[in-house]
């Protein structure tokens, strides 16, 4: 493989001091390359999105057409559909938890996360690379293996984990209550092992270079949007993601060594079992402690993106910049103390569902802030409809319609009848399902031109837009009455109980409207892998946008800039200001180059910018002289 | 042959998509629209966003409205009233704000959407508008949240002396339930004691247990308290009875409960709903195995009298299967006889 060096060197690496040598295998394989690596978990995430997407159109057969013959299904499924060309009840498991672990982790996670913190970050804060290049190497290949391993338990003979992705003890501890929680646990918590691992080697590296490696002016308070949402979900996770990993290891001592921290009074299979004294509400603790963080590990990026977006397509400063980071931070510090109302109706003490409901609830108010934050951005804009502000716009929709279903969920009286309910599947899927995919599809289509140096086809875009946005609806929003009617989750079929037997309609409908709008999603995938090889080329600021990214080559190579890397002056908001004569003045604009439409406490800043370039010119001459 | 036919079709419409693509991207290079900042498919998209909101506006309106008496369950429980009127008055609240928030959120698109001759005004920050929208939803998340503490603060409270009490059990797959016969006190039980014919584990020892029985439905009084006293045998399970807005998990080693008052019998529900075959029924919410769907079990609910008759009549664990008394201790051997001759 690495015959091909020759053909693959990059001539913008000339301009470095230390010369790169770039074979197949270290460009395309093990690099070291932030963008590259981007793009590894970039793709990896699509194919997994796709293998989730699937998964639900599986279930969504079952649940929309219930009397279906299945049968040519079997090539795939082999002996899941049984002779009568029903889909087995515990496959059924399988399927809605392999779905969600597969969504939440490796696509929202892992696909998000990793993609946009890892290309944006470097590009965006200014500096040649990640603070470990190598780390972040092993980050993104402990991901391919965990990546591997969850999919080889997808064609176990017993089939995958299938308590649901949040594997409760003592299902998921117990092979006898259900075959899944055999061979596929194990390899499931193997997967979340390697996957953990390497989300917090990400983490502590988006932490580093986002302390460390600004370039020079870039303050925290001129830090883009973006930058500030994937620094604070990289907080977040490094704090959480480790109690993920105590609760998995203990239920690996409960599985596999005898112990009883979850498990307590059980007589299943014909014995009882020796276990006494665990408690199965502990595991709910320490899996929620990170749980619900992680609701906010797959939001705030999409959040992140979605200001950078609005804004530059409005062509107006997003507004409220520091409410919008206080909203960041708050969110971050709320999250963590809210994970107990997953829990109000688990035999936990009720007094301690009253303080979950009050904190839950003092999280709505930053979300809340975010959204009015947004609309104001919108108002008197001047807005330009690329497939990534449709797709910006849409998450906000989602955003409010989601979190507005937040607030039932949150008063732990009304969730009394909601909890495990369709209601709560429609919640979760607008405002963190739905809403970090339009995320994670608006960055893609915005920071297409940096990663490829070509356009996607945006009237493509704007079918895709159109289909998934009107198609996600047309599957969450149903699922409200569904929920209200309380139609419990995780249910094969709703036919054995007097009052969920109706909406079989409504059921249908839903299934159909998933199955378009999945189809539409290879409207997208066409688009992507086209757009990569055959899409008009870009120019270097296609959106006119002030941030960093946009000063690099068409195509940066390693190291991001040819020459010095460019100060920053400003901060990444100043669209249409007053006097300036375009709408947009990047952020490497000294505010002394700008007289006509500096603010006034601006032009008291150029004093001091000023001074500080003038020191700046004599420390290079001072260099230049002493070579 | 069909299968063939519909190949061909499929082809020829992906070959006629992709013809229609490349020619729009080809008319769009020669037309140099490509170059323009905003082209005509941005007034298409602001006008969408019009007619996405007034299409999906209507249509959620419609449905609400026709489906109502579908979806709104009817209630039957004391403290159920109060859960069901906290969750319209946060409808009400949370629909009007999502209302506004979508009206402006797609109007704005079309109103400001891309023009050369205009310029978006800069405008970075106000902080009174902050405020104002960071203290409002606060004063008014607090309304919610204090109206649901104290219901859900009722609710939870211990439940009253003269509760009836029932046991029910979670198990792969279906419930099982035990009242505490005469005495109103359940016995002990003891997971270990679980056998073919003691399904519950009930510990014969106990004094308490010997007039305790079992019952195929779950029947409770109208009006009176009624206290759920759940456990699990296996793994998780959640008893959920959706006409009484109960629900709480069956955890195993940990027991739960949850009291509430049933306020209409089933027959008075039957006549409510038209629907003669009414029945409250329980189901599982918690995600327990391969009959996970299918853990049903009746409530029926009766009038006092009724129900005091019923529960005279039941016969105990004991009375029905005498070989259980085996391992009852001296004293409460009588009381264990004086039952079974009493039959």
């Amino acid at each position: 493989m690495s015959t091909a060096s020759v053909a693959n060197h990059d001539a913008a690496h000339d301009h470095h001091d230390h010369e790169h040598h770039d074979n197949f295998v270290t460009k395309y394989i093990f690099s070291q390359d932030h963008k590259m690596i981007a793009k590894q978990y970039l793709v990896t995430g699509m194919f997994w999105a796709l293998i989730g997407g699937l998964l639900s159109i599986l279930f969504r057969l079952q649940l929309g057409f219930p009397d279906m013959d299945m049968s040519f299904l079997r090539p795939i499924l082999g002996g899941w559909i049984d002779e009568a060309g029903k889909l087995d009840p515990t496959f059924y498991l399988a399927l809605v938890t392999m779905h969600g672990t597969i969504m939440v982790f490796f696509v929202l996670t892992a696909g998000l996360s990793g993609t946009f913190s890892n290309f944006l970050i470097p590009l965006q804060i200014g500096a040649r690379d990640m603070a470990s290049g190598f780390m972040n190497m092993i980050s993104y290949w402990l991901f391919f293996i965990s990546g591997v391993i969850m999919f080889i338990s997808l064609f176990l003979k017993t089939g995958p984990a299938a308590g649901g992705w949040v594997v409760y003890p003592p299902l998921s501890a117990l092979e006898q209550a259900i075959p899944g929680s055999g061979l596929g646990m194990t390899l499931w918590l193997v997967a979340m092992t390697f996957f953990i691992a390497s989300s917090l080697m990400g983490g502590i590296n988006y932490i580093t270079t986002v302390i460390n490696l600004r370039t020079k002016g870039m303050s925290f308070s001129k830090l883009p949007l973006t930058i500030w949402a994937f620094f604070l979900t990289a907080v977040i996770g490094l704090l959480s993601f480790p109690v993920l990993f105590a609760a998995a290891l203990l239920l690996v001592f409960d599985r596999s060594f005898g112990t009883s921290f979850y498990l307590s009074d059980i007589y299943i299979g014909g014995e009882a079992l020796p276990n006494t004294g665990g408690s199965p509400v502990l595991y709910q603790h320490l899996f929620w402690f990170l749980g619900h963080p992680e609701v906010y590990i797959v939001l705030l990026p999409a959040l992140g993106i979605t200001s950078e977006v609005i804004a530059t397509n409005s062509r107006k400063p997003i507004f409220g910049y520091k409410a919008m980071i206080i909203s960041l931070l708050g969110i971050t510090v709320l999250s963590f103390v809210v994970w107990a109302h997953h829990m109000f109706v688990s035999g936990m003490n009720p007094f301690l569902g009253s303080i979950f409901m009050f904190l839950t609830l003092i999280i709505a108010v930053p979300s809340a802030v975010k959204v009015f934050n947004y609309l104001t951005t919108l108002w008197r804009g001047n807005l330009i409809f690329t497939p990534a502000m449709l797709f910006s716009i849409g998450l906000v929709s989602f955003f409010i319609s989601g979190g507005l279903t937040g607030i039932f969920l949150g008063n732990s009286a009304i969730d009394i009848q909601l909890h495990d309910t369709y209601f709560v599947v429609a919640h979760f899927h607008l405002v963190m399902g739905s809403a970090s995919f339009f995320g994670m599809i608006a960055g893609v289509y915005h920071w297409f031109p940096k990663m490829f140096g070509r356009m996607m086809d945006a009237k493509l875009g704007y079918v895709h837009f159109w289909i998934t946005f009107v198609g996600v609806y047309m599957v969450f929003f149903p699922m409200h009455y569904i929920g209200i009617a309380g139609f419990p989750r995780r249910y094969y079929s709703w036919t054995n109980f007097e009052f969920a037997n109706m909406y079989t309609d409504l059921n249908m409908f839903v299934s159909v409207a998933a199955i378009i709008t999945f189809g539409a999603q290879f409207i997208f995938l066409f688009n992507f892998f086209y757009s990569m090889y055959r899409g008009r080329k870009a120019s270097e600021n296609p959106w006119r946008s002030n941030t960093l990214e946009w000063t690099t080559p068409i195509e940066p190579g390693h190291g991001n800039w040819p020459g010095e890397i460019p100060a920053v002056y400003r901060w990444p908001y100043d669209y249409s200001k007053p006097g300036a004569e375009e709408d947009f003045i990047p952020q490497t604009v000294p505010l002394s180059a700008t007289p006509e439409s500096n603010l006034p406490h601006e032009q008291e800043l150029v004093k001091v910018e000023l001074e500080i370039m003038k020191e700046e010119e004599e420390v290079l001459v001072s260099n230049e002289t002493s070579h | 042959m069909y299968g063939f036919l519909i190949g061909v079709g499929v082809l020829l419409i992906f070959s006629i998509i992709w013809m229609v693509y490349r020619i729009q991207t080809l008319v769009s290079v020669v037309k140099g629209s490509d170059k323009k900042i905003a082209s005509g498919s941005n007034k298409v998209n602001a006008i969408l966003f019009i007619v996405f909101l007034l299409g999906g506006g209507i249509l959620m309106f419609w449905y609400s409205i026709k489906e109502f008496d579908n979806y709104q369950l009817p209630v039957a429980s004391e403290h159920g009233v109060i859960t069901d009127s906290l969750f319209w008055w946060s409808m009400g609240v949370t629909g009007i704000v999502f209302l506004i928030t979508h009206i402006l959120l797609f109007i704005f698109p079309y109103k400001y959407q891309y023009s050369e001759k205009r310029k978006a005004s800069f405008y970075p920050d106000n902080n009174k508008l902050e405020i104002i929208w960071t203290v409002v939803p606060a004063i008014v998340l607090a309304g919610l949240v204090i109206s649901g503490w104290v219901a859900w603060s009722d609710i939870t409270a211990p439940a009253p002396e003269n509760a009836h009490t029932v046991e029910i059990m979670g198990y792969q797959f279906a419930w099982e339930v035990r009242y505490p016969g005469k005495d109103q006190v359940l016995g002990d039980y003891d997971y270990r004691l679980i056998s073919a014919t003691n399904s519950h584990g009930v510990d014969f020892s106990d004094k308490n247990s010997v007039d305790d029985f079992p019952s195929p439905v779950v029947v409770i009084p109208k009006g009176e308290p009624v206290l759920f006293k759940i456990r699990a045998r296996d793994v998780l399970h959640s008893v959920f009875a959706p006409h009484m807005r109960l629900k709480m998990d069956a955890v195993p080693g940990m027991p739960t409960r949850f009291w509430f008052v049933p306020t209409k019998t089933t027959a008075e529900m039957r006549e409510e709903t038209g629907n003669p075959d009414f029945n409250y029924e329980i189901a599982c919410t918690e995600i327990c195995g391969r009959g996970h769907f299918s853990m049903r079990k009746v409530i029926e609910v009766v009038e006092p009298e009724a129900y005091q008759k019923w529960y005279a009549e039941q016969r105990s664990f004991i009375q029905m299967n005498p070989a259980l008394a085996t391992g009852v201790p001296a004293d409460a051997k009588e009381v264990a006889e004086v039952q079974l001759t009493e039959k």
